[in-house]
């Protein structure tokens, strides 16, 4: 164990200038990241017991700990200092990202210390997105690596321009400058892959401190800085956003009382003064800045990152979720965009399926539309996929519920950047960078119509709807929905019935029963039957439709109060003792395969407006229960 | 004035500006926890700006054990009247009625009773969806790996397995009936920020922070205050004027002093850069075990 640094009186005198003085210490964020057992908790240990962050009362922690849990022998264990959790000390790994405050006399750092298992991928994503710089731990025993190869371009993906290559453990290798030229060199000819702006090699032992905080004895080749120097120094294009186009995304609305009306929010680039005109992103509706108001006074300008609230010389439509612009400088503005994606939960991504999308301040519904291909990480080449799985990286065309005004990521982070949210378990599930908006969706207007639904439907006498009838195979739903539209036609109502089998001979021939299939299925029969309610149908559709998120995607396509869910409720045992095609016994002996109850889930309804206990009734009288929903509802007449 | 803070502390004000104002937008119903410590006073005085000219629109709520530090109490009492806000204290009534204390019930016992069971009987009787809270990351290492919007279970329970990614500032506030989410403003700052911004907007703190002569006990190492006649004395214990401050307040006799001559906040910044203990030193709850705070968490512990 190297001697902690003890600063020297003329050392303690200047930091104690510095803090009390004006000096302007920068902030570096930066992310250790690298392969498991590389080292980088024991390199943040060292930086922090280095920099003299550490206080007796936490080495005396340390001391005990190192003695319970510590893998290197009598000597502290550096790692423990921030394994934080008891199953990361228990396991001699690192879970969850960590962050870590210390400074030297140039500059305040925090450090994200995040994990190397593969299976925490989605930990290193979130450390990377707030950091400027990554320190890249690569074991010199082992070389490059798929995990190292991983976190190079999730960092590359993230933004970030800085990488210092961390060439940990050079004890265990003698010191040996071939192993440390040979390490580079394989990660240069990955390098285009990447496009950091610059890339730092240094040599370390991060148990003894070889070159972290002080010059190495043991490595006269080595002439470069050692990676404290490096971080004090290196040059960040902190302040480029603020060079940028105003992008002032409105976060609240401030309204104490009826004399003022103020928009709060954080300038994500560019900068504002009074009397400057914006434009709302979406609407164009424009106006003047008339205040920028602060608690310590009205400012003369404000800049990317600076937390104000605006108030403008006239009234517009503005809300949370908006984001004001120069009338010159506008983002995009689209409901279709491309963009990489970062796939963080254990249910796969699939195409199609709605989830909420949180870009700024806004959250709309969203759907990949077309997932163009999934990075591979060995080789760094796209490869084509239908899915993504947990901590897959893959470029896809997204489409929006709304329009969203937008910029690729790489010009603004914080218009340019997002997170997918799982409808039902609220789940963060994705990461996203958008790239570039599609232009299709921009130049396709929709066509006014003179004669609308309510005109098409009021000509019928009836409410248009969907009876959306899900439930296992053979529950019965065809059979009760043969029923319904026989009886409402007899009434004189005009119907239409889309029939999961029918429908796939045709509309949907070119789809099978994987997951990603069966959501796809799902929405284009939704918005078949969306068309017919705007006909003025009520539409009748019987599909297996197991999945919650596709049967709310439905839902969601229609007004509120068109949508009308029957759950055909019929055990497994039932339905597969009825086995009216034959189909379960054929699952059973796997001749088919994603057969729903069998082998793919079906996820009941949770509050369907009717449930139909099939069993409890003769399919006639579970019928007669549909027209008495609809008579008593307003659909039909009495 | 802004434009005079240190960059530093000019990005760590914005970002917990920002993220007030998330959870205002989002939440139905926050609140924010008031220890009256100097986390808190920065917590407060941060949103005084963040919805100026408004008030915060969310009221305070401080569990009060009944074992703080009087001068506590008096500043939590005079803070709520400047600045015109509403604030809800909450008592276990029924820890109380049974007498429980830090003297007889030890600090772990003590704690879960009168203050992680408190705080649940406060957070479900005000229906809240969100709580603010003013704990920092770099204070414990289990705090290190906490996430600024903390998602909680329906019995307040913290897994930190089951955290969500939280990538840029771009938290999501998504909630099931009964779940909540504890806020973390401060996450990013240290306790040198801490101070230095006190110093910097000239934030009122309680006078127990600043050096003076206090009746105290030396205990196991530590300096116990006797702050009321409810103190207990073991034999052979007199209490002891001595020049002391505390850096961390919470009940009395759980806390321990530091001998100091600090007197002002510049004092104490000094001091703070030649300290060779962590903060947390003279909270007496945290020495239990190692990894005594996420088990408290765990629980329901803010």
């Amino acid at each position: 164990m190297a001697e902690p640094a003890i600063l020297s009186p003329s050392q303690e005198a200047s930091v104690r200038s510095l803090a009390l003085g004006d000096a302007d210490k920068s902030l570096l964020r930066f992310l250790t990241c690298g392969s498991v057992d590389d080292g980088k908790s024991t390199l943040i240990g060292r930086l922090l017991f280095d920099s003299k962050r550490l206080f007796e009362d936490q080495i005396a922690t340390l001391e005990k700990d190192s003695r319970k849990f510590g893998t290197v022998g009598d000597d502290m264990d550096l790692a423990l200092l921030v394994d934080g959790l008891e199953a990361e000390r228990e396991q001699g790994i690192t879970i969850d990202v960590a962050y870590r405050f210390f400074a030297t006399e140039k500059r305040k750092f925090i450090v994200a210390d995040t994990p190397g298992h593969e299976q925490y991928t989605r930990n290193m994503a979130t450390g990377a997105s707030t950091a400027d710089l990554a320190v890249l731990l690569i074991d010199a025993r082992k070389g490059i690596l798929s995990q190292t190869r991983r976190h190079a371009t999730i960092a590359s993906l993230l933004g970030i321009r800085h990488v210092v290559l961390a060439i940990n453990k050079i004890d265990l290798v003698n010191y040996d400058r071939s192993v440390f030229d040979s390490i580079v060199a394989a990660f240069d000819a990955d390098a285009g892959h990447y496009g950091f702006a610059t890339r730092v090699a240094i040599p370390i032992s991060a148990r003894y401190g070889d070159n972290v905080s002080r010059h190495s004895e043991h490595m006269p080749w080595y002439r470069g800085p050692t990676l404290i120097e490096h971080l004090e120094n290196v040059e960040l294009s902190s302040g480029a956003a603020a060079t940028r186009p105003l992008r002032f995304p409105v976060q609240w609305v401030n309204r104490p009382d009826l004399t003022f009306r103020g928009y709060a929010g954080t300038l994500a680039a560019g900068t504002v003064r009074p009397g400057d005109e914006v434009v709302v992103a979406r609407s164009g509706q424009a106006a003047r800045v008339e205040r920028i108001v602060t608690h310590d006074g009205d400012l003369a300008e404000a800049s990317a990152e600076d937390a104000v609230t605006l108030t403008l010389d006239r009234e517009i439509d503005l809300s949370r979720g908006d984001i004001l612009v120069p009338s010159g400088a506008r983002p995009d503005v689209s409901d279709q965009f491309a963009a990489h994606l970062i796939w963080m939960a254990e249910e796969p991504m699939l195409p199609g399926r709605p989830y909420l999308m949180k870009i700024g301040t806004r959250t709309v519904g969203a759907a990949v539309t077309e997932l163009k291909h999934r990075v591979e990480m060995d080789t760094l080449k796209p490869l084509a996929a239908k899915t993504l799985s947990l901590n897959d990286i893959g470029f896809a065309n997204f489409s929006l519920a709304e329009p969203i005004a937008f910029d690729p990521y790489d010009d603004v982070r914080t218009t340019g950047a997002f997170i997918l949210v799982d409808r039902f378990t609220n789940q963060t599930v994705a990461a996203g960078m958008i790239r570039f908006g599609l232009r299709r969706a921009t130049n396709i207007h929709r066509q006014a119509l003179t004669i609308d639904k309510a005109a098409r439907s009021g000509a019928k006498a009836q409410k248009p709807a969907i009876l959306w009838f899900t439930g296992l195979s053979g529950a019965g739903k065809s059979t009760i929905a043969n029923l319904v539209e026989q009886k409402l036609h007899l009434a004189g109502r005009h119907t239409y019935l889309l029939d999961g089998d029918n429908v796939r001979h045709g509309l949907n021939r070119d789809l099978g029963f994987t997951d990603a299939d069966r959501v796809e299925n799902i929405r284009r029969v939704a918005e078949t039957a969306k068309l017919f309610v705007d006909a003025g149908l009520i539409v009748l559709a019987s599909f297996i439709s197991p999945f919650r998120s596709e049967r709310q995607l439905a839902r969601d396509l229609v007004e509120p109060g068109e949508f009308v869910e029957i759950f055909v409720d019929t055990p497994l045992s039932v339905a597969e003792a009825r086995d009216p095609k034959g189909l379960y016994r054929k699952a059973r002996e796997g001749k088919i395969v994603n057969f729903t109850g069998i082998d793919s889930p079906y996820e009941a309804p949770e509050s369907a407006e009717l449930r139909l206990e099939a069993g409890s009734a003769s399919a006639e009288d579970l019928a007669d229960r549909v027209i008495d929903y609809l008579a008593s509802n307003g659909f039909i007449p009495r | 004035m802004t434009s005079q803070l240190k960059p530093h502390l000019r990005r760590l004000e914005a970002e917990a500006i920002f993220i007030m104002r998330e959870v205002v937008a989002n939440f139905a119903n926050p609140v924010m926890l008031y220890s009256i410590g100097k986390d808190s006073s920065v917590m407060l005085h941060l949103a005084m700006k963040a919805f100026y000219p408004a008030k915060p629109p969310f009221s305070l709520l401080h569990i009060d054990t009944t074992w703080k530090f009087r001068e506590m109490i008096a500043f939590r009492d005079e803070t709520v009247r400047r600045l015109g806000l509403n604030l809800t204290v909450h008592t276990n009534l029924e820890g109380k009625a049974s007498g429980i204390n830090p003297f007889d019930h030890g600090s772990s016992n003590y704690t879960q009773v009168m203050k992680t069971e408190a705080l649940k009987q406060a957070l479900d009787a005000g229906g809240y969806d969100a709580a603010f809270g003013g704990a920092r990351r770099d204070e414990e290492k289990s705090r290190a790996k906490e996430r600024v919007f903390s998602f909680r279970t329906t019995s307040h329970g913290w897994d930190p397995k089951n955290q969500r990614p939280e990538l840029w500032s771009l938290y999501n506030t998504r909630i099931g009936t009964g779940e909540t989410i504890r806020v973390f403003p401060l996450s990013n700052w240290t306790e040198l920020d801490i101070w230095e911004y006190i110093l910097a907007e000239q934030i009122p703190i309680v006078p127990l922070y600043l050096s003076e002569a206090r009746p105290v006990v030396e205990r196991g190492g530590q300096l116990i205050m006797a702050d009321d006649e409810r103190m207990r004395l073991k034999p052979g214990e007199t209490p002891v004027k001595r020049r002391v401050r505390f850096r961390t307040l919470g009940c009395y006799p759980l806390t321990a002093a530091v001998e100091s001559d600090a007197t002002t906040i510049e004092d104490i910044v000094e001091e703070m850069l030649l300290a060779t203990t962590s903060e947390r030193q003279g909270r007496l709850i945290d020495h239990d075990e190692s990894g005594s705070m996420e088990k408290k968490k765990r629980e329901g512990y803010f």
